[in-house]
């Protein structure tokens, strides 16, 4: 459980930053009127705000599925997933559908329309193609004999994979809402504050997978060694 | 310190957040079903738990029945029995407590409190009650079910909960049970991004957070534990899920079942029971912390007095919520841990007493000297008081390992739970119904039938669960249906026999409250404009019960905390957050 103790020791710091510029050492009892000091809220677009706290749920979540593969990673019968090739081409195509968001958001702000259709469409085409190659990555598991009962290191990569398809399927409904407001004639500036959402998520749902990707093929066993260490 | 001004009006701040109308209703369907509304979706999702509420209610009767007077109620086999205990369990603290102080007090008090039109998300708003719906659908249709529905104990524990043993086990009762609690998760998150988000985004001018009512605090708090808490659950349950329907062995070791080798092997229980209570301790401050705020304000009107120690408050309602992270393996002590482990989680248990006994202390300093008005939201308040208090100590026994260990699964355990999780939150609950039902409604519950409500109930909640603490003590074990041992003295079966007849007598005194209600909102004496003389934002609006968009033309401006009562020298007992008063006449001389 030390990840997500991590985890949440990083979101009680960010909370308690944030908390200190709140004036939580006021005495409300003595104060009327105006109080100047502390920011007032709505300083930040709201949809930033809903986002941020959405991935410190995300976040919370792979956080504890990570954890589980650690406290499994302890028992002898554990041994590492031989990943398929198509792993390591879907985790690129991620990549690339992040850059290309990126990539879009940039275009946009700029109020360049072409590039930034050229680029938003290569980013959704890139996301359906790791889709694609997840799925291939499952057919091939199962087919070499690592399907999902067949190991534990196998069962945690179909449900992890999986968990993180889904999310990647939700953030693919708010692609296509981003995709009516970018369409022929708009000014691309509209498109910003969704895009921007996006190019967020995808960038988190990346580094997720990629975290995630380093866990179960053993990258990153020694820190899971040093994670287990830690609370036993 | 923060600057203050002599005018009222000045340096406060033009609403960064442009005031939006919420979307309007445009018919029944709009209006009553899917409203965007976070009044309506409160009373949706309030109505919603206390229905599924009510059939926990009477599973309580029917497991009291059974270990009051064990084999005279035939129909309640030992399976039905486990049926019982798991559904009354999971039901009352998720599908009820979870649901009806975030999802029916958050929505209805947070944008009022706050002073914004709705939340900020409303149509999310309204999806994450049908999810709720879709939950408590799926979690009532398991005792339709072949097999009904499971009885793996509320905890659901592994490899017991999905193997033939276990009522439910092997058939649908615990994929129904998992599905539920898969689709309550998703709906919470879609609910809780928006009560975090409206607290953070759109308070209106001059809320500053330190001007927040306790009760917000309570909520928000709780919301943003709900938040990183869930998951847990979440990858508990999926992960439980893939066990039973496609074979893999995530919590499953190896087991011979009847004589024969089952296809799981090398699993881990504790696995589950971390991820499990890493949801569950929090999930008793994520119902405790709404109470807490709530009861802060509840004191604080009916005794017109402000809350003593509010930045304390405010300090120890955050501080339990970050501590509550790291106490969960406390549940766990007997299912074998290195003893350094066991030491740390139960220093890190003593210590959320310390900011949990300030509260206490400071609700019974603001009690002290105060004009008490002995309302039924006063009286629920002092019966959750004392309720909370008994239920606390009785934690600071089983926090201590070596007083755990022999406590493990005793009924003591029970008593103990029940009084701090159960007694005193839904003490809270009825105060804060008794209280906020004139904003709701226009109305006023009847006083008659609000007292002995609350007299039944009270005394009645002491009549089960005092005893229960003795029973537990000679070691009766909790979840056996019927227990016939050298042990257990005949008093045993006596005081179960009590304890179920105060049971019935104060599950009877609930529909009651049901009745008084139904009657109230029909023949109640009308309640007019703030009928309790409050300060906070919520009983300032323009109408009684506040309309769509809650204020009328413009957005209030508020000018002071929640709690300024019986000041000196001000013209009534009270002056309400969006008074901003002849500038300085008020104010209190530090």
């Amino acid at each position: 459980m030390s990840i997500v103790l991590g985890f949440v020791a990083l979101m009680a710091v960010i909370a308690f930053a944030w908390l200190s510029r709140q004036g939580l050492a006021d005495k409300p009892w003595l104060e009327t009127g105006a109080v100047t000091r502390i920011p007032s809220p709505g300083g930040r677009p709201t949809g930033r705000v809903g986002l941020g706290v959405f991935l410190a749920v995300v976040g919370g979540l792979f956080a504890l599925a990570g954890s589980a593969v650690v406290m499994r990673m302890g028992y002898a019968d554990w041994f590492a997933l031989r990943m398929p090739g198509v792993v390591w081409l879907g985790t690129a195509l991620l990549a690339l559908a992040s850059l290309c968001l990126q990539s879009a958001l940039m275009a946009a702000r700029r109020g360049d329309a072409r590039a930034s259709r050229a680029a938003f469409g290569a980013g959704a085409l890139a996301t359906l193609a790791f889709l694609a190659a997840q799925i291939l990555a499952w057919l091939r598991l199962a087919e070499t004999g690592q399907g999902l009962a067949a190991n534990p290191g196998a069962s945690f990569f179909f449900l992890i994979s999986g968990l993180h398809g889904l999310h990647i399927l939700g953030g693919l409904v708010a692609l296509a809402r981003v995709a009516g407001r970018l369409g022929h004639g708009a000014p691309p500036r509209r498109a910003v504050p969704g895009l921007e959402l996006c190019a967020v998520y995808w960038h988190f749902l990346l580094l997720v997978w990629l975290a995630m990707l380093a866990l179960l093929s053993g990258w990153a066993s020694d820190v899971a060694a040093l994670c287990r260490a830690i609370l036993t | 310190m923060s600057s203050t001004s002599e005018d009222p009006d000045s340096g406060i701040p033009p609403a960064e957040v442009p005031d939006l109308p919420p979307p309007h209703a445009h018919g029944f369907w709009s209006r009553w079903v899917f409203s965007q509304d976070a009044k309506y979706i409160a009373l949706q999702y309030s109505g919603t738990a206390i229905a599924i509420g009510l059939v926990a209610l009477v599973l309580s009767w029917l497991i009291r029945m059974q270990l009051g007077f064990p084999g005279v109620f035939h129909f309640i086999s030992a399976e039905a029995y486990y049926q019982f205990i798991t559904m009354h369990g999971m039901i009352m603290v998720v599908y009820l407590l979870t649901a009806i102080f975030l999802g029916g007090f958050g929505n209805y008090l947070i944008p009022l409190m706050v002073g914004a039109r709705d939340m900020v998300f409303p149509f999310v708003n309204m999806l994450s009650f049908w999810m709720y719906f879709a939950a408590v659908v799926v979690l009532a249709a398991s005792f339709f079910a072949p097999g009904g529905p499971t009885g793996a104990g509320w905890t659901l524990y592994p490899p017991q909960a999905i193997l033939s043993g276990t009522p439910g086990g092997t058939q649908w009762g615990i994929v129904l049970m998992l599905v539920s609690l898969i689709l309550f998760i998703i709906g919470f998150t879609m609910g809780g991004l928006n009560y975090a988000v409206t607290v953070l985004q759109a308070r209106t001018r001059g809320m500053t957070l330190m001007r927040m009512p306790l009760t917000i605090w309570g909520i928000f708090t709780a919301t943003v534990m709900a938040l990183l808490a869930f998951p847990a659950l979440f990858v508990a349950a999926v992960m439980m899920l893939f066990d039973r329907l496609l074979g893999t062995s995530f919590f499953m070791p190896a087991l011979v079942e009847m004589g024969e080798h089952l296809s799981y092997g090398g699993g881990s229980p504790i696995v589950f029971q971390h991820l499990f209570w890493f949801f569950g301790h929090p999930e008793v401050y994520i119902v405790a912390l709404p109470a807490f705020g709530i009861v802060s304000d509840l004191i604080a009107v009916h005794a017109r007095k402000n809350i003593f120690g509010y930045r304390m408050m405010v300090w120890a309602i955050v501080i339990i919520g970050a501590l509550s992270f790291i106490v969960w393996a406390h549940h766990m002590y007997v299912s074998g841990m290195h003893p350094y482990f066991g030491f740390f989680f139960a220093t890190t248990t003593l210590i959320i007493a310390v900011p949990t006994a300030i509260k206490v202390y400071n609700w019974v300093l603001t009690l002290h000297r105060g004009d008490i008005h002995l309302t039924l939201p006063m009286l629920f308040s002092l019966g959750f008081i004392v309720t909370f208090l008994n239920g606390g100590l009785t934690g600071l026994f089983l926090g201590n390992v070596v007083v755990d260990v022999p406590l493990s699964d005793t009924m003591f355990v029970v008593a103990h739970f029940h009084m701090v999780m159960g007694v005193a939150p839904i003490m809270v609950i009825y105060g804060a119904i008794y209280h906020w039902f004139p904003l709701i409604t226009g109305r006023m519950l009847s006083h008659g039938m609000g007292l002995v409500h609350f007299w039944v109930t009270f005394i009645g909640a002491y009549a089960i669960f005092f005893p229960m603490h003795y029973v537990g003590l000679v070691g009766v074990p909790r979840r056996y249906p019927e227990i016939e041992a050298a042990f257990v003295p005949d008093s045993v079966a006596t005081l179960n026999a009590f304890i179920t007849v105060a049971a019935l007598i104060v599950g009877a005194a609930q529909l009651l409250f049901l009745f008084n209600i139904a009657w109230s909102l029909r023949f109640g004496r009308r309640s007019g404009l703030n009928p309790w003389r409050a300060a906070s934002l919520e009983w300032q609006t323009p109408d009684m019960p506040p309309r769509h968009g809650n204020w009328g033309e413009a957005l209030p401006v508020v000018h002071r905390w929640a709690y300024d009562y019986s000041v000196p020298g001000a013209p009534r007992d009270y002056i309400a957050q969006d008074d901003p008063g002849p500038a300085a006449a008020w104010r209190h001389e530090p």
